[in-house]
């Protein structure tokens, strides 16, 4: 018997209904996620939040003191991989959304999730490792909760972590301050932390020399707001990499980046596993990295101010904020033309074409 | 990286668009068949730098594309049994089926996984003897000899939980149905570097010879797009019409004879369906009756699926280059990465995914221009990101 | 259908009655099956496209590619380019040092 599916009764009027569920896609950090924030979360939230733009963390203030405030979740699999596990960078992510707001970070707060099973050693190892993150960032964490699910319920191990930190006076980047004259810049070379991953993750296994960038940037932004107090914007590109942070910035500021393609600081590894597996670097996770959007007066002072730091030693110039073309990157390609650089949409699949 | 970053010299890509320059007299339209070198031509904006009058139609050359809409609800069904491990490369799985994708499917608790290579399924067949394991064998000649090899390998190793979802297709049928086709407009190839890499050129001189077109052997790097597009126009513009190779540090002309062999061991050519165009005869591969154990299709009695393409789908205009993404009024509003109708918005090698990456067309109101540069948004408008979600 | 990169062969193995490599991408490494590059050693470039070689690359006929293109003259000493699509010209000079010059 043959089963005739007509396309046109199934799929009209809308295509498939990817917003019935959540799909893995939502999670990675690019326009799926934007689209989460902004049609489901964002509405819901409504009568709880105050309006104020989506930045990495947030700014309450409380008698004069400005403390910036920030949660994240960290569902990494494997909790263990070249260049850090899973407690680290729990903990450098919170430290790093706090220091994307100028803020020095103060306390932290260490949650798990433990699936049934996981050893003990290794949930301790783990925890010695956030731990020593907290410290070498000069924040103390202060309280913490532990919860353990079946197995199955979690991929071994979940950690939120959240953290408070405080704003010196005249700091306030934020998302929406880049403006026309603008230096963009980059604190080091990208793509490392998503390739880390990639690397060991199962069904595409491929040994490269590349770890993970994971660590605290919190002394590398007081280095940058010593000489440039003004610093317009600061973003860590995790999910969703580079393009997308630019992207979001551009789009929020209503402004347009013109990027400079030589100058972006690719290493080569990062490059080769990428052509590999038919990505863009520009999609890919970082963890130890930040963009620094800066008046142009100032470009080179913070520039060599970061270089003076171990963790923005190959810090780079990599493009300038425009009027024109507002909300979208371009990238001058090497015959001549001008591309957009585009946000990831989704999960980033590997491609065979 | 050898034997990539340097034909990505932007001084060298710039003397071959200057070379292109000086010999163009004439408008000419040339098509590449191969999404890796779509992909290349449209991020780099190759087809924008040529001179005015040279157009570079975006042929069939995406095997995710051409996949038919019934391959990929044969997939689904099979995928969505709880018995079966559904093995796929990672393209494939955003591509929409009738009503959902394998992504889809997955989230729902489908086990579908994908693979780097098809040797990798038949490893997990191996670790998984009370499971079936099906692998999605998508491709053109490329990649045939590695599909053709898990079902060897299957075979030579006695493995019974393994098969295959055959959906192979031909470049060589599809250009002659091109040519064939009263609308055609193309007048040189580009003929896919890695498709003649294991095929060699010997197919493509008769149809040079019958259809007096030219058609030049290219790799996927900007210089050796570029040097192909030269070599093209040289041909035409000297009245020529010969099979060259520009892909010479990759291609000879009797290709991989061991691959051959290889795939005409497990498989036989026949007729097959291409997504938007319709069945071309001797267009594709099957497995032959002797391996009829490893075909999917049968073990999971999916025959009998047949399915109809979505209406505001013009994808087989899009893949013959009759039209582009931006004559298509769902491009951009019922049609994005997001929310893709057809394959060609899916694959990032497609034609109208590479068209949205690069911005083409999503300006907001006036005409769409296959050649425009960036267009300022009015102070005052709805921020672009909006638009073009 | 096209996704095949060049890489290095850093060792050879049998695996199983199959012809494995360790192929070098530039500092990625990935096995690759070599069953149908018989002739492969050590050493050699290969293409590898989903886990398998299929070609050998020719690395004298690479290096005639290049050193054809470099040599590629221009006749006027400067010769703007300005296709449909481009905001300003790609000017091409032959003494202009490698890079984007934008």
């Amino acid at each position: 018997m043959t089963t005739t599916i007509d396309a046109d009764g199934v799929a009209c009027p809308a295509p498939i209904a990817q917003d019935e569920r959540v799909i893995l896609g939502h999670g990675s950090g690019g326009q799926l996620s934007n689209a989460l924030m902004r049609e489901v979360l964002a509405p819901a939230l409504a009568a709880a939040s105050d309006g104020s733009p989506l930045n990495d963390a947030a700014v309450v203030e409380i008698a004069g003191v400005r403390l910036a405030f920030t949660t994240d979740s960290f569902v990494v699999s494997p909790i263990r991989f070249p260049g850090g596990d899973i407690g680290e960078l729990a903990v450098n992510g919170t430290i790093n959304d706090l220091a994307m707001m100028g803020a020095v970070p103060v306390a932290l707060s260490l949650g798990f999730i433990v699936e049934e099973g996981l050893p003990l050693e290794e949930l301790r190892a783990i925890t010695a490792s956030a731990a020593a993150a907290a410290a070498r960032a000069g924040a103390r964490i202060v309280t913490g909760d532990t919860k353990v699910v079946g197995r199955g319920a979690a991929d071994q191990l979940f950690v939120n972590t959240s953290g408070i930190g405080r704003i010196p006076d005249g700091v306030a980047p934020s998302a929406e301050r880049a403006q026309p004259g603008d230096v963009v810049i980059v604190s080091g070379p990208i793509g490392l932390h998503g390739v880390a991953i990639m690397s060991v993750r199962e069904g595409l296994e491929f040994e490269v020399e590349i770890a993970s960038d994971t660590q605290g940037l919190g002394r590398l932004v007081e280095a940058i707001v010593a000489v440039e107090p003004d610093v317009h914007v600061l973003r860590d590109p995790t999910r969703g990499g580079l393009s997308s942070a630019l992207n979001e910035i551009a789009s929020v500021s209503r402004v347009g980046m013109v990027l400079d393609e030589p100058a972006i600081p690719i290493p080569g590894p990062v490059r080769a596993a990428c052509e590999f597996l038919g990505l863009d670097p520009l999609h890919v996770a970082n963890e130890g990295k930040l963009v620094a959007i800066v008046p142009g007066g100032t470009a080179d002072a913070v520039l060599a101010a970061m270089r003076a730091r171990p963790e923005g030693a190959e810090a780079a110039r990599i493009g300038t904020v425009v009027a024109d073309h507002p909300g979208m990157v371009t990238m001058r390609t090497i015959v001549g033309s001008e591309r957009i650089v585009d946000m990831l949409v989704g999960e980033q699949l590997p491609r065979i074409c | 990286m050898k034997y990539l970053d340097e034909y990505r010299d932007p001084v060298l890509a710039r003397k071959l668009l200057a070379e292109i320059h000086r010999i163009t007299t004439r408008p000419w339209t040339l098509m590449e068949v191969c999404g890796g070198q779509t992909h290349t031509i449209v991020k780099q904006g190759i087809d924008e730098a040529l001179p005015e009058g040279v157009r570079m139609i975006h042929g069939p050359g995406c095997p995710v594309c051409v996949t038919p809409l019934e391959q990929v609800d044969k997939a689904l069904a099979i995928a969505a049994r709880p018995d079966v491990i559904f093995t796929s490369y990672g393209d494939m799985l955003r591509v929409p089926g009738s009503s959902t994708d394998l992504l889809a499917l997955k989230a729902r608790g489908a086990d579908v996984r994908i693979v780097y290579s098809p040797l990798d399924a038949v490893r997990i067949a191996l670790a998984n003897p009370d499971r079936q394991v099906v692998f999605f064998a998508v491709g053109f000649e490329t990649t045939a000899p590695a599909n053709a090899k898990a079902v060897a390998e299957a075979a030579r190793r006695g493995i019974d939980n393994f098969s295959v979802l055959v959906s192979h297709v031909l470049v060589p049928p599809a250009m002659t149905a091109l040519l064939d086709s009263p609308s055609n407009q193309v007048q040189a190839f580009l003929a896919a570097g890695h498709v003649c890499a294991i095929m060699g050129w010997t197919e493509y001189e008769p149809i040079a010879a019958t259809y007096r077109v030219p058609i030049v052997v290219t790799g996927f790097e900007p210089l050796d797009l570029l040097e192909g597009i030269l070599m093209a126009i040289r041909q035409l513009e000297e009245c020529r019409h010969e099979v060259e190779n520009q892909y010479v540090r990759a291609v000879r002309r009797e290709g991989v004879p061991l691959a051959q062999q290889q795939v005409l061991e497990v498989f036989e050519v026949g007729p097959r369906k291409w997504r938007g165009i319709g069945e071309i005869p001797a267009s594709g591969y099957q497995l032959r009756e002797r391996f009829a154990r490893f075909d999917a299709e049968r073990k999971f009695d999916v025959e009998a699926i047949r399915t109809n393409e979505h209406p505001a789908c013009i994808a087989g205009a899009i893949l013959t280059g009759d039209k582009t993404p931006l004559d298509c009024a769902a491009y951009g509003t019922l049609c994005s990465p997001q929310r893709p109708l057809g394959a060609p918005m899916v694959s990032s090698e497609g034609t109208c995914a590479a068209f949205f990456a690069a911005g083409r067309g999503l300006e907001r109101g006036g005409s769409f221009s296959n050649a425009v540069p960036l267009a300022p948004i009015e102070a005052g408008a709805e921020s672009p990101a909006e638009v073009s979600r | 259908m096209c996704l095949g990169i060049p890489g290095r062969i850093t060792e050879i193995r049998d695996d199983g009655g199959l012809p494995m490599g360790k192929v070098d991408f530039g500092g990625v490494r990935k096995d690759a099956c070599l069953a149908y590059i018989p002739e492969a050693v050590v050493g050699d470039f290969v293409i590898i496209h989903v886990g398998f070689a299929i070609s050998l690359v020719d690395e004298v006929e690479a290096l005639k590619t290049l050193e054809m293109l470099a040599a590629m003259g221009v006749i006027e000493p400067e010769l703007a380019t300005m296709g449909p699509g481009m905001s300003e010209p790609a000017v091409v000079s032959d003494d202009e040092p490698a890079g984007i010059t934008s």
